[in-house]
């Protein structure tokens, strides 16, 4: 049946809500002049003190990005960006390195507070009589504008030799660990954001796990986007080694502006041996108004690469915010059994577009893939799913299951699926449902007449839409995600 | 007490409901029978507050209150319940999930305690063991791969745990077969007490066996035209809708 008007203007009106990260603060900050040359890059390498190979390699990936084009192959459209006119670097003034919280900017901390993000270490830090056990299982990772600020239970996890520090710290600290591995996931050449972002990334989160090592908490980074006219670009780098267990969460807000802000970050991971790497991002960059003013584009290269036998990388992504998101995050799966999943909640609404997926490669024998993509899509927002499963000729015995269901509220929406699956391996078995179903008014009604309102509602049915995902996220991050699933339809998030 | 009077009702700019009366007391079971086309879905949901059932006159109080004024959650809230014909699937909400969200939104607009989850199993437990339903039907999806009468007991479910004041069965019978019939109206059966008024519709008398009504009633092209005892279903089983100027067969 189709939708009532009554019920689309219903679900309009409750689906067009405030974004409430959408504050800034007034920090003082170091800014680069505007532009993008050469200057620009040594600039930023001698703001953060690199050795000459990471200048090297800014330069080399600078000269390439030269020749290159925007892609133009997605199902997004935006008017042309004017790199020229954007900062490259911005960082919270500061005049030295902050050794503890408390050196922090308090402004800084208050924003990380309204944001909701619990740098509560700091209390343990000042030895607040019993803190120790309200302290959240979660080690924190803030970056501001484009510099890491803070970091938490370092000190926990440096006693088992885990690294989670900002990656321009781990050059410093670690070089040969970043040298070893920066780029040879996604190399300098991939694309052209990718690309871009390794000429100019400012910071980001690093992350390492030694052999054997489980690591007890989540660890988190929260970005956030202050400045006007600033891009972001960071860059994060996790390698779990043999046998080592890792899971981590990305946030992201930013303020409310009307013009369009660039977030072209790159991540990388690498799982050895038997490691296991869970990746979860809950992405709530502002989306822009109703109209389609302001928003961030939200264009990033993440991968994995499962370069040891039977190890495993697990994305798992709730994609509410940003006005273009072009994001498809990768498994190259190597390793002989190794495994890669992909389970994505995408949520876009009034003129939002996403066009978003994964690739999986597989290159190494009995190598198993699953893909589980949710898409809703309101208000005159479009959406695609496009994905790649790729089994190559060594791969003996691949799987794949891929499943790609689209959700739509209202008719001037719209969901597509680009699936695209190349076999050269006749032993392999790829598995691909795709469904598209709207929220009926039969479902409104009958949940109406349960005494359940249309909010409640829609946020329920939603919900159980994204119900296979959802379960994947950490537990300290489910219920906050299921939460930010309802109010980006319905409540203060838009 | 539910009053309906001179209830005039459209869809998509057609005149379907032209003046209905009835009145039923608490505890009163009161039957609506008629032919196909008669209005009988309409009145159901133009008394449960479905978007597109335009009242174009008449009036509707319950209990003291204007019905017709309340959006369809408030009514819910105030006790009217609607067993739908066609129960509908919501993939990924669970049972319990679906029926936890509704008693609680009762609950608030009622001003009472929302239920904790241990007090809710609890009182799921209760109910489903009365009605002699299995556990598991409680982890699947809202009537997502159900049989037709899996889906006619979970409304039944839905109605023993929300404890309406007034409960509107639409077509119970339908895609049921005789055990399952029976089945369900013992259920319903179980739920009949002096504060609770149900208004079951049906197009054959074979539900009334089993629910006995109080009154019966006959809609016909939108009006009520003839009231009577539960006689008046045997009655009608004999000589179809003919008398009321409708032919079946037609």
């Amino acid at each position: 049946m189709a939708a009532q008007p009554e019920t689309i203007d219903q679900v309009r009106a409750v689906t067009e809500q405030k974004y409430k990260y959408g504050f800034t603060t007034d920090i003082e900050s170091d800014v680069a002049p505007k532009g993008l040359n050469e200057d620009i890059v040594r600039f930023i390498s001698a703001k953060k003190n690199e050795p000459e190979w990471l200048l090297e390699w800014r330069l080399r990936a600078y000269r390439v990005w030269l020749t290159m084009e925007e892609p133009e192959w997605a199902a997004v459209q935006f008017p042309p960006i004017d790199y020229q006119d954007a900062h490259y670097y911005a960082a919270p003034k500061q005049k030295v390195r902050p050794k503890s919280l408390d050196e922090v900017d308090p402004e800084l901390l208050a924003t990380y507070a309204k944001l909701g993000i619990p740098l509560r270490e700091q209390e343990i830090l000042a030895g607040v009589e019993g803190s120790e056990n309200k302290s959240p299982a979660i080690a924190v990772d803030a970056v501001f504008d484009s510099v890491s600020v803070a970091t938490t239970f370092k000190a926990k996890l440096e006693e088992m030799g885990i690294i989670f520090c900002a990656i321009s710290e781990a050059v410093q600290k670690h070089p040969d660990l970043v040298k070893k591995y920066l780029g040879s996931v996604v190399p300098y050449t991939d694309n052209y954001y990718a690309t871009l972002n390794c000429a100019v990334f400012t910071d980001g989160s690093f992350v390492y796990i030694p052999k054997g090592v489980r690591c007890p908490m989540e660890l988190s980074t929260y970005f956030r986007i202050n400045q006007a006219n600033t891009g972001q670009f960071e860059r994060t780098l996790i390698i779990a080694d043999e046998g080592s267990y890792v899971s981590y969460l990305e946030g992201c807000t930013a303020p409310q502006r009307d013009e369009n802000q660039l977030h072209a970050a790159v991540v990388e991971l690498v799982a050895l041996d038997d490691a296991t790497i869970k990746y979860s991002t809950v992405q709530n960059w502002y989306p822009g108004n109703a109209e389609g003013v302001g928003g961030i584009y939200n264009f990033v290269t993440k991968r994995g690469a499962c370069r040891g036998k039977n190890s495993k990388i697990s994305w798992t992504q709730v994609e509410t915010g940003s006005a273009i998101t072009w994001k498809y995050p990768s498994c190259i799966l190597q390793g002989d059994n190794s495994v890669g999943e992909f389970y994505s909640v995408a949520i876009t609404n009034n003129r939002q577009q996403a066009d978003t997926g994964t690739k999986m490669i597989h290159i190494g024998k009995n190598t198993r893939s699953t893909i589980v993509s949710k898409g809703i899509s309101a208000g005159k927002a479009q959406q695609t799913y496009r994905g790649l499963v790729k089994i190559l000729p060594k791969a003996e015995g691949a799987r794949n299951h891929t499943q790609c269901d689209s959700l739509l509220i209202g008719d001037q929406c719209g969901a597509h699926t680009v699936p695209y699956i190349e076999s050269r391996n006749r032993s392999a078995r790829i598995e691909h449902e795709a469904t598209t179903a709207k929220i009926s008014d039969d479902q409104l009604f009958y949940c109406r007449q349960r005494g359940i309102s249309e909010e409640d509602a829609v946020s329920l049915i939603v919900n159980g839409f994204c119900k296979e995902v959802l379960k994947e996220l950490p537990m300290e991050f489910a219920v906050e995600a299921q939460k930010l699933v309802g109010i980006s339809l319905e409540g203060s998030v838009g | 007490m539910i009053e309906i009077k001179n209830l005039h009702a459209k869809v998509d700019g057609k005149d379907i409901l032209k003046g209905v009366d009835l009145t039923i007391r608490p505890g009163e079971v009161h039957a609506i029978m008629g032919p196909n086309g008669a209005g009988k879905s309409t009145l159901s949901y133009v008394l449960a507050g479905r978007d597109g059932y335009e009242v174009t006159d008449g009036s509707v109080t319950y209990y003291g209150k204007d019905l017709l004024a309340m959006e369809p959650e408030e009514r819910a809230a105030e006790g009217v319940f609607l067993a739908f014909q066609y129960p509908v699937e919501i993939p990924g909400v669970a049972n319990t999930t679906f029926l936890k969200t509704a008693i609680n939104a009762i609950r608030k607009h009622r001003g009472e305690k929302e239920l904790d989850a241990m007090q809710f199993l609890k009182l799921l437990r209760e109910k489903t063991k009365a009605l002699g339903m299995s556990d598991e039907m409680l982890k699947r999806a809202v009537n997502v791969g159900f049989s037709g009468g899996e889906k006619k007991r979970n409304e039944t479910l839905q109605m023993a745990v929300l404890e309406p004041k007034f409960a509107i069965l639409d077509e119970t019978d339908s895609g049921l077969d005789i055990d399952a019939l029976k089945i369900v109206a013992e259920g319903v059966n179980a739920l009949r007490s002096p504060e609770r008024s149900m208004l079951v519709i049906t197009h054959y008398q074979r539900l009334l066996d089993y629910i006995v009504p109080d009154y019966v009633h006959v809609l016909a092209a939108g009006r009520v035209v003839k009231s009577g005892g539960k006689d008046l279903a045997l009655e009608l089983e004999k000589n179809g809708y003919r008398d009321f100027g409708v032919d079946e067969a037609a």
